[in-house]
């Protein structure tokens, strides 16, 4: 049989969302910003909610998520998503909101948006890929950094009298009233990646039913970051990050 | 009513869909007003209080992204932590409406009047090259009224717009017109006005519109603020707004805006029961700032006093469109004072003679 045999509609079994660009991604090889773009615009294409969804990206290397999923996206201040998220959604209250953020946007410089929009229970998808370092400056210290963690401006280690603690934001925000639905996942594996995309699909379907706000974390990799090759930076990734910050729902109501 | 409740109102009656604020003195009553009067059950405009004025800007963001007509107000110390948001609202060239009812400073300062913000509302306060359209309001009906008129600038030229008040405009209390209710716009009208660029939801028929100040690249960046240099310009030659008193055959100008420009009037007409033939010049536009009238009196009148509740920063601007031609001397007083007309007075006569 040849290949041309086999390139017809009917076995076709897989194909790329046309809601992802075909703009060349910037992200390095290896990297989860990728695979969680890809479960958003499966999801949106899913629920087939193009034309009522608005994204908001942040600062760091997903700034330019706009390039790469095929809808309407506005650009934050470091830190800033979920304010914006916040109007956006009181002001157009039948669109889905979703952020997009880092650990070092959610978790240090914008932790006051994100516990107050969470604490008034926007109706907003907050998503939060944590990888425990600043990738896009270079690989400086997150608030999320575990300890001992070699970074660029931990080069020792993290220490906790020097450095603080690691910052589990997805425990604190479900202790707060406003959110409905707090959840961990990964995106390493095919069944991780299927249960993120579900966990992704349920915080959107819960932004129209007026329950709270939809948090979302994602323990990701920085490959260039952790200076760990993509096999390597998985498993570095179970080993030392899933033990700190355990996957599943944190809070379902 | 005070000047601060006349925004407030300003704002229910011409169709603003939302506001978003921190409470600070002396412009408190703007966001009490708003909350007393319940406009989203009314008008369905949004009343948000938020949790510092770092995100009442950074709402007002999104909120102008998607096309809404959408304002904050804040007192000098507010307005600093907004700077980083008017910045990249005018990088995003997204248009809204923020308040500053300025007090006295640096720092916290005091809570009395004062218009040390000048430089930098009207020159910039955030970084990057940009400007916003800045009104300065001079009585309460002026309140009211412009609030109205500053969105529409503001969306003429997809551009931040700035009410700039000061401590004794906002508390004090006039009488007041209100001009007749404008309804909000409609969705369809929104995405008739702003569709072209607004984040709407995209629609299968256009690209998806994004709303970002972010260009990597030098020439990008250049070509984008060569356009906002030729919106700026746009805006000099045509939104140029004051008023003048008594100048028909004056020899002394004074310049003063804002509750200046009101205690200015009585200084003039006590200056020409002296025999002194006194004028006045108030911008009401602060950017687009009144430089060819001003040129033009230069070339009348002997001296010129530019009087600011501040240590002189309009006249830096008057000086500039006056190019030496003639003295432009200054008095201002600073921290919350406010001038009487026989302190003016006095420092206007040392001046003339």
């Amino acid at each position: 049989m040849e290949r041309e045999d086999l390139i017809k509609k009917e076995n076709l079994v897989y194909s790329k969302t046309p809601l992802l660009t075909d703009t060349t991604m910037h992200y390095c090889p290896g990297c989860t910003h990728g695979v969680v773009h890809k479960m958003i615009a499966e999801v949106i294409e899913d629920m087939g909610i193009q034309e009522k969804t608005i994204g908001i990206s942040p600062v760091g290397c997903a700034v330019f998520a706009y390039n790469y999923i095929d809808i309407d996206w506005q650009q934050a201040a470091h830190g800033r998503a979920p304010a914006l998220a916040t109007a956006v959604k009181r002001l157009n209250p039948y669109k889905y909101v979703f952020t997009y953020q880092g650990d070092g946007d959610l978790a240090s410089i914008g932790t006051a948006e994100v516990i107050h929009a969470c604490n008034r229970g926007e109706n907003i998808v907050i998503i939060f890929i944590n990888n425990a370092i600043y990738g896009m400056t270079g690989g400086q210290m997150a608030p999320t950094t575990l300890l001992g963690q070699i970074t660029s401006t931990t080069p020792y280690g993290r220490r906790s009298d020097l450095n603080g603690f690691p910052l589990k934001m997805t425990e604190i925000v479900a202790k707060l009233d406003g959110t409905c639905y707090v959840t961990r996942q990964s995106a390493h594996t095919p069944q991780a990646v299927r249960k993120c995309k579900k966990a992704i699909r349920k915080a959107f379907e819960n932004s129209m039913l007026g329950k709270g706000t939809s948090f979302v974390e994602i323990v990701s990799t920085c490959n260039s970051g952790w200076k760990l090759t993509p096999v390597k930076a998985n498993k570095w990734m179970e080993e030392n990050m899933f033990p700190f910050y355990p996957l599943g729902d944190v809070k379902d109501r | 009513m005070k000047g601060n409740e006349a925004i407030a109102y300003g704002a229910i009656r011409c169709g603003c869909d939302g506001y978003f604020g921190y409470p600070i003195t002396p412009q408190s009553e703007i966001m009490e007003t708003l909350m007393e009067q319940q406009p989203w059950e009314s008008t369905g405009m949004v009343v948000l209080q938020a949790e510092s004025e770092t995100a009442s800007i950074n709402m007002l963001y999104g909120g102008a992204a998607t096309g809404k007509r959408v304002m904050t107000s804040s007192s000098s110390p507010g307005i600093s932590l907004m700077c980083e948001g008017l910045s990249y609202l005018a990088g995003a060239e997204l248009p809204c409406l923020v308040v500053d009812v300025m007090r006295g400073g640096p720092g916290l300062g005091t809570i009395q009047p004062s218009q040390a913000d000048y430089f930098q509302c009207v020159k910039g306060g955030g970084h990057g090259d940009y400007r916003l359209i800045v009104l300065a309001p001079a009585s309460v009906q002026e309140m009211y009224d412009f609030v109205d008129k500053a969105f529409t600038l503001a969306f003429k030229y997809r551009i931040p717009a700035m009410i700039l008040a000061d401590g004794v405009i906002g508390q004090m209390m006039e009488k007041v017109e209100l001009g007749p209710v404008k309804p909000r716009r409609s969705e369809a009208e929104i995405e008739a006005e702003c569709g072209s660029w607004a984040t709407t939801g995209k629609k299968p028929d256009r690209e998806r519109n994004i709303i970002t100040s972010l260009a990597l690249e030098a020439p990008v960046q250049e070509k984008f603020n060569m356009k906002l240099i030729e919106k700026h310009r746009k805006i000099e030659e045509n939104e140029v707004l004051y008023s003048t008193y008594r100048t028909e055959d004056a020899e002394h100008l004074i310049i003063a805006y804002g509750s200046m420009s009101r205690i200015a009037e009585t200084v003039i007409d006590m200056a020409r029961e002296q025999g002194i033939k006194a004028g006045l010049l108030r911008p009401i536009t602060l950017f687009p700032f009144p430089k060819k009238e001003i040129e033009a009196f230069a070339q009348r009148v002997k001296t010129m006093l530019a009087v600011e509740l501040s240590a002189g920063q309009m006249v830096e601007d008057v000086r500039l469109a006056v190019n030496g031609k003639i003295p432009v001397h200054f008095y201002g007083r600073y921290g919350g004072m406010v001038p009487s007309p026989d302190q003016i007075l006095e420092e206007f006569k040392k001046n003339i003679n």
